[in-house]
């Protein structure tokens, strides 16, 4: 074991926005070990104030640029929410297809891009060009079918235009619908070289545990593997599922005695959104594919190593790639039509909630009766996974303690990015104390 | 030749507008091959103290940001604005249109006076340091991007539209958006965009910027002719265009 252990990662990389890791280890005994967020916060609840109804998604899409069709969809589903709008069935599927475009986008980014470097020892995608260049091609490729697809349904790759309250401002023509299932369907290859690819190296995946809970979505009429509508359930929560309306009561924001910070709890002292949490609620519903895929990496119901999250992630592109298949048939069968977009302005609260690719997102706006708004909440999934990040790091680090300082500290930032954090989300940005 | 070194920093902003530089897809490798990439937080582990282009995405909102941002300034020959954060202030400028004391007490509550928490009136990079070229929208288009690369690669100046939006939105054979009731920034902000958004059927909000000398007395006609008021135009020029600045470089 080491007496002294001094790491001091100020803005991890390849992670989307800022954050740090501190470690002290004096005479053997850690002293200080912290995950911090030193970003800019951005404030973007006070800034919708006075905003009308229909400019909400356009703000708070900017929250993040990875998972901006997530933000304007909870947020559109809030709006709706609030001013009583119901959305056709053709406008709700054209939705969830263009969601689960963002879902690829963002996993194959995180897997290909952000954390394969570390299992393949790198420090970025760019030496990861010379040692596996098909493979890394095969990623830009998967990444742009993604982004196309964004491009067709949200108007364009990031900060949808397409989204309305009441339903879509442009619908895509049927051609474009089948063009879009023969390329997922060629997709499909792609797929399973990347993940051939991950499972070579699967060795370097670390093996660690730590209990905890798995906060998603749910849906169980009809049961789906959900990113989209549903209640709220996790792990620890006996199977029941709560109405998203009452989102407070699981997020339960409370000030961390040993840095001040605000982090979020439910059932423990902390719990965990993102892929695995959703597989872990929900794996018996993945297409087959994501099924098999789960089951070529042994990833089973009950995992609870978090660097699997990625590995999740893999699966569950899989999946929307599968599902999404299925959708486009829905859709088609029925036949697109035009539909008149009306909405007016009347007074009320409303909440949305959708899974972003790095976990559930809650949006709560209430506007007055010109439509214009008085009060914005957001909690992003970023911020719930910081408390069980840092439960993590207390379980880890004592058990890898004998390794040089290059290994611990490679450990510890592998921890964070397989989280795959947006911290650049951070509206609720309370943070810890600096300690030196 | 030794390749150009290029960095690129992000400060207050979504990171979507480097996402569109990895949107660049199989371009991007030949983008990595032209160039020196030494400093890239989000895509890459290593760091550098010396670069011949400085990218900066995102506005700055905080004093310990303007000096980090005044020292890259001293680091970098050629210094680039990337995206409307660090062109205009974007959507973070909504926030100057507030008292902060109130904006930081919404948000935080009773931990708002917490020292990290602490936030000043939002600026684009050229209220903080000389900035020599513009890359518009929010995000970025990715073509405009690679085109302005490689201006620099060759040593000329890129060429950016002094024309607005509803230029290429008629090029393109759009309907007009008021006709359909829609407030559409269009003929004040500036093109380069292909007018992705009337195109979709989305009014333009304006992430590019007003035009230099934008017709006034034409926007008064538009106005005039749909029978709008000035504060329903008003209220979706402040999205992007709250505090804006001049927008060419």
């Amino acid at each position: 074991m080491h007496n002294r252990v001094n790491i001091n990662v100020h803005h991890v990389t390849r992670v989307e926005g800022h954050g740090n890791i501190v470690v002290n280890v004096a005479d053997g005994r850690i002293e200080t070990l912290q995950w911090q967020v030193p970003e800019a916060p951005r404030f973007f609840e006070a800034m919708v104030r006075e905003r009308s109804y229909e400019d909400i998604q356009t703000i708070v899409s900017r929250i993040c640029g990875i998972c901006s069709i997530t933000h304007s969809l909870a947020a559109t589903k809030a709006v709706e929410s609030a001013l009583g709008l119901q959305v056709s069935e053709q406008t709700d599927k054209i939705r969830i297809l263009m969601h689960y475009s963002e879902q690829l986008q963002s996993h194959i980014l995180h897997v290909g891009y952000l954390a394969a470097p570390d299992f393949f020892g790198v420090p970025s995608v760019v030496p990861l060009v010379a040692i596996a260049a098909d493979v890394v091609k095969t990623v830009v490729r998967v990444h742009r079918v993604a982004n196309e697809w964004s491009d067709l349904l949200a108007g364009r790759t990031t900060h949808p235009v397409t989204l309305r309250p009441g339903g879509l401002t442009r619908i895509p023509t049927e051609k474009q619908l089948r063009q879009l299932k023969k390329t997922l369907k060629d997709t499909v290859p792609d797929l399973k070289i990347i993940a051939d690819a991950v499972l070579s190296v699967a060795a370097n995946i670390p093996k660690f545990e730590r209990q905890t809970e798995y906060v998603s979505l749910k849906q169980t009429n009809p049961p789906t593997y959900s990113f989209y509508h549903g209640g709220i359930t996790s792990t620890d929560n006996n199977g029941q599922v709560i109405p998203i309306e009452r989102w407070h009561e699981v997020t339960n924001e409370y000030v961390c005695p040993q840095s001040t910070a605000k982090w979020t709890k439910w059932h423990r002292d902390c719990y965990a959104v993102g892929a695995l949490a959703r597989f872990n609620n929900n794996s018996e519903l993945l297409s087959p594919m994501g099924k098999d895929a789960a089951k070529m990496f042994g990833l089973k119901k009950g995992c609870c190593n978090p660097f699997m999250n990625t590995v999740a992630q893999l699966v569950e592109c899989f999946h929307v790639v599968e599902a999404s298949i299925v959708l486009i048939d829905q859709i088609l069968s029925k036949g697109l039509k035009e539909e008149k977009v009306t909405s007016a302005p009347r007074a009320g609260k409303g909440a949305g909630c959708v899974e972003a690719p790095r976990g559930i997102l809650f949006h709560e706006y209430e506007f007055d009766k010109d439509g214009n708004c008085i009060a914005a909440d957001i909690c992003i999934p970023t911020n719930q996974n910081h408390a069980n990040i840092q439960k993590d790091f207390e379980k880890l680090l004592p058990e890898i303690l004998g390794q040089s300082e290059n290994e611990i500290r490679l450990k510890l930032e592998m921890l964070v990015r397989s989280y795959d954090p947006c911290i650049s989300c951070s509206t609720h940005m309370l943070n810890v104390q600096f300690v030196r | 030749m030794d390749r150009l070194r290029v960095a690129i920093f992000d400060f207050a902003c979504c990171e979507g507008c480097q996402l569109q530089i990895v949107n660049l897809e199989e371009e991007i490798l030949d983008l990595v091959d032209a160039v020196n990439v030494v400093e890239w937080r989000e895509a890459m582990s290593e760091s550098s103290r010396e670069y011949d282009i400085a990218i900066i995405e995102g506005s700055i909102t905080r004093p310990e940001d303007e000096k980090r941002l005044e020292i890259i300034r001293t680091r970098a020959k050629t210094l680039i604005a990337l995206g409307a954060c660090a062109t205009i202030g974007g959507v973070n400028k909504l926030k100057n249109n507030f008292d902060l004391t109130d904006v930081k007490r919404y948000v935080y509550g009773k931990s708002a006076n917490m020292p990290h928490l602490d936030t000043a009136p939002t600026k684009a990079v050229d209220e903080v340091v000389k900035v020599d070229y513009k890359i518009h929208g929010c995000p970025i288009d990715r073509k405009e991007f690679t085109y302005v690369v490689r201006c620099l690669l060759i040593g000329k100046r890129p060429e950016i539209p002094e024309y607005p939006v509803c230029v290429e939105c008629k090029a393109k054979g759009n309907p007009c958006l008021w006709d359909y009731g829609q407030v559409c920034l269009g003929p004040v902000i500036r093109a380069g965009c292909g007018a992705r958004c009337p195109s979709s059927g989305f009014r333009c909000f304006g992430c590019r910027g007003y035009i230099d000398n934008p017709n006034v007395n034409a926007a008064k006609d538009v106005i005039e002719r749909y029978q709008l008021t000035v504060d329903a135009l008003k209220s979706k020029m402040v999205l992007f265009g709250s505090g804006q600045g001049p927008t060419n470089a």
